[in-house]
């Protein structure tokens, strides 16, 4: 009907389009970060959540400013977990201005927290992290959330050496980069999904065939590399090893391939946004695996928008508050208390945000509850003074064992931290509720398949 | 084993190649009327995703009505575009046209990220599933394969029965000797624009109902539309709405032998391949060789 055209110009078209689409997903030059010194949330004063644990006896000498530098994802593909990890953050700040700052022997640190939005991509953390570091002169540092996140963030804190918790970063390559002032507090990637090949074996025998789909980015990829072999070690088929794009939104290829091999178990995904959807169309699909689980997704709060998708999906977690660790369970395994108790961060956050806390909030608290410990058995904030505190530590907190590897190849790396698996389930009232299924010892309700 | 995944894999990607037709065949009308090489194609495409979403999230309007406000929207802002970025250009160098619909991209682009954010949405429709032997057919790919139908046969019927449409496909050929006829030219490009630029409007609001997005989806729907229009001849909508069913059977099939994320670097390979082999789309290599062969 219409005249043909140029096709010399396809070859400009292609460019331009790349150029456009590196200029949508770039640096994002055109829009300046938001500077916002993070405001701690209002907490009541009826929930003394996260004191300072050890009082000095004698008066400090002076009252410092301890500013604390991280980005936030606020946009992008990790902005649910993000937010969640930032909350937790800022309610360990506001806890420990409550409480009077960090007390030690000759000061009293007051945390102030100075964050960007890194629009969960790469290029930003690098830019806003050497921006922290070198024009906002912080003194110390929380990693974004996301593993590809942490990494970019852990290598321009080591170049500067900067003292760093990474609260939301499970990969183990990270932490066996050789770092010296990177810590972990999250148990590493290649625990992940190991440890429902173990609750499958020992629950439901009657599974053989399991599929692996998991995303391709550094930490699902580190899940599944770990998970591959050990599933085959356990004497499991696997009838699928795949992985996915990150921005990927349509998994009916996935599931297309998946439906005929029929594996009773279905585990992978990556993080929040790709495992929702996921979930969702596999029950739109009637994929009749018995079991799925998958990463970062499920435990968060907000899993529950998709309905009955969420039925049976299990989701390994970094905490729980259904798991009590307590002073007496420390005592119990010869370990050292510090912080708040399940119940008290629970009740704070929930006064904070009016909303439930899932690990990435934990997480975040957590690596707050880090920098305030080193601090207090440092007696300092001098960062050298403060890795040595933190290489002796081996605690037991809300959050469950804390413990850094010393070696000089995976310095920082967590040791002692340990994941529980949870699960959505109907309540005899018909709700979606979550329940720990694994371990046994911290369960709260037998493991249920799919329907 | 194979042949189960393979139905089910054809039938999905039937499905969607009609969207992706649907697609590419704004760009290539907007080509073949007016040699515009249109870079805000896939911003409109994400408009079009984002007017369903803020209809049916901020007023309860089912996603299908949306549509209506998707088509409109889609061809009210083709218009705007074309007079705002393009008339004053139409006959410069192409480069210069091409230029100017990447400038609107950006402005699309920067004032939706403001707006909405870059993170990822999805618009909340459930029409069921049919089951077809193995195959599970989706209530709304089904929908969106039989509204895509109505909208191309639409189109048709515009372009060849109505005067409107006919006045068109006159600028299309002979600008100069359609306005000696007293055809306004300026009004029939506008439009033009403005069908193409609806046609992209409601493929995105239909993907949205499909696919979860963020405002940065409308990018890789645009590299699609530019292999398929590739594919199907550039000007060419009928050849666009093949070419959309090719690279949707393509993405669909494949993925039962080769790994899924295989699949965007086959059909880029397919892109030079065609750029080099038959450059003016399968449909007039087919045509040729049956000339050579007679």
């Amino acid at each position: 009907m219409f005249r043909l055209g140029r096709v010399k110009w396809l070859g400009v078209v292609a460019t331009i389009v790349a150029l456009a689409l590196t200029a949508c997903g770039g640096p994002a030059a055109t829009s300046a970060p938001t500077t916002s010194p993070t405001k701690p949330p209002a907490v009541p004063t009826a929930a003394p959540v996260g004191a300072a644990t050890t009082a000095p006896t004698t008066a400090p000498a002076a009252t410092k400013k301890l500013v604390i530098g991280y980005t936030a994802s606020q946009t992008g593909a990790q902005n649910v977990a993000s937010a969640k990890q930032v909350e937790g953050l800022k309610l360990w700040a506001a806890d420990v201005t409550k409480a009077g700052g960090i007390k030690t022997k000759d000061a009293i640190y007051m945390p102030e927290l100075k964050s960007y939005d890194d629009e969960s991509k790469t290029d930003r953390v690098q830019a806003l992290y050497t921006k922290l570091i070198s024009d906002d002169k912080v003194d110390l540092l929380i990693s974004p959330y996301s593993s590809t996140l942490v990494k970019a963030a852990a290598v321009v804190s080591e170049q500067n050496g900067k003292l760093m918790i990474t609260a939301g970063g499970a990969d183990d390559l990270t932490m066996e980069a050789g770092f010296k002032n990177i810590y972990q507090v999250y148990t590493p990637a290649s625990r992940y999904l190991t440890g429902v090949v173990d609750m499958l074996k020992k629950l439901d025998p009657s599974v053989k065939k399991v599929a692996i789909v998991n995303e391709k980015d550094s930490f699902s990829t580190t899940v599944a590399a770990a998970l591959l072999p050990y599933a085959k070690a356990q004497g499991y088929d696997v009838v699928l090893n795949e992985s996915y794009d990150s921005n990927s939104t349509d998994f009916v290829p996935f599931i297309n391939k998946l439906t005929p091999l029929a594996p009773e178990a279905i585990l992978g995904g990556g993080h929040f946004q790709d495992g929702t959807t996921f979930a969702k169309q596999m029950k739109e699909r009637n994929v009749s695996a018995k079991y799925v689980a998958l990463l970062v997704a499920p435990p968060e709060p907000t899993f529950i928008e998709i309905g009955d998708a969420a039925q049976g999906i299990i989701g390994p977690s970094q905490w729980e508050p259904l798991v009590k660790f307590s002073a007496e369970s420390a005592k119990a395994a010869g370990l050292a208390w510090y912080g708040p108790s399940v119940q008290q961060f629970m009740d704070g956050y929930q006064a904070a945000y009016k909303s439930e806390p899932s690990y990435h909030s934990a997480g975040g608290y957590a690596a707050g509850m880090m920098l305030q410990k080193a601090i207090e058995d440092a007696g300092s904030a001098d960062p050298e003074k403060m890795k040595a505190a933190l290489d002796k530590v081996d605690m037991l907190s809300f959050y469950g064992r804390v413990k850094f590897s010393v070696d000089a190849k995976t310095h920082g790396k967590q040791e002692g931290h340990g994941m529980v698996y949870m699960q959505w389930q109907k309540d005899a009232a018909g709700k979606l509720m979550r329940q720990i299924v694994w371990p046994l010892e911290a369960k709260s309700a037998d493991v249920q398949p799919r329907k | 084993m194979n042949l189960e995944a393979l139905l089910a894999s054809s039938l999905d990607g039937l499905m969607l190649g009609f969207l992706y037709g649907l697609m590419a065949m704004g760009l290539t009308l907007i080509f073949g009327v007016m040699k515009v090489i249109n870079l805000a194609h896939g911003p409109v495409i994400m408009l079009g995703m984002f007017v369903l979403l803020v209809l049916q999230q901020g007023m309860g309007i089912n996603p299908y009505l949306g549509l209506l406000a998707a088509m409109a929207l889609g061809l009210v802002s083709g218009i705007l575009i074309y007079f705002v970025a393009l008339h004053r250009v139409i006959n410069a160098p192409e480069l210069t046209t091409l230029l100017a619909t990447f400038a609107v991209n950006l402005m699309i682009i920067g004032l939706a990220t403001v707006m909405f954010t870059t993170s990822s949405r999805s618009v909340d429709v459930n029409l069921g599933t049919l089951p077809l032997g193995p195959a599970t057919l989706q209530g709304t790919r089904l929908a969106a394969v039989a509204v895509a139908v109505v909208v191309t046969v639409a189109l048709y019927l515009f372009l060849y029965r109505s005067r409107i449409g006919k006045s068109i496909r006159a600028v299309a050929n002979n600008r100069s000797a359609a306005e000696l006829m007293g055809i306004n030219s300026t009004w029939m490009l506008a439009l033009s624009f403005g069908l193409g630029t609806m046609l992209a409007a409601v493929a995105g609001g239909l993907l949205s109902t499909l696919l979860s997005f963020t405002v940065l989806s409308g990018g890789v729907y645009e590299t699609k539309s530019f292999v398929i229009v590739v594919l199907g001849g550039l000007g060419n909508p009928t050849g666009a709405l093949i070419g959309g069913i090719v690279i949707g059977l393509l993405e669909s099939v494949t993925t039962v032998y080769i790994p899924v994320s295989w699949v965007p670097v086959l059909e880029y390979v397919i892109f030079v391949l065609i750029l080099l082999v038959a450059p003016a789309g399968l449909p007039e290599w087919f045509k040729n060789l049956r000339r050579s062969r007679s």
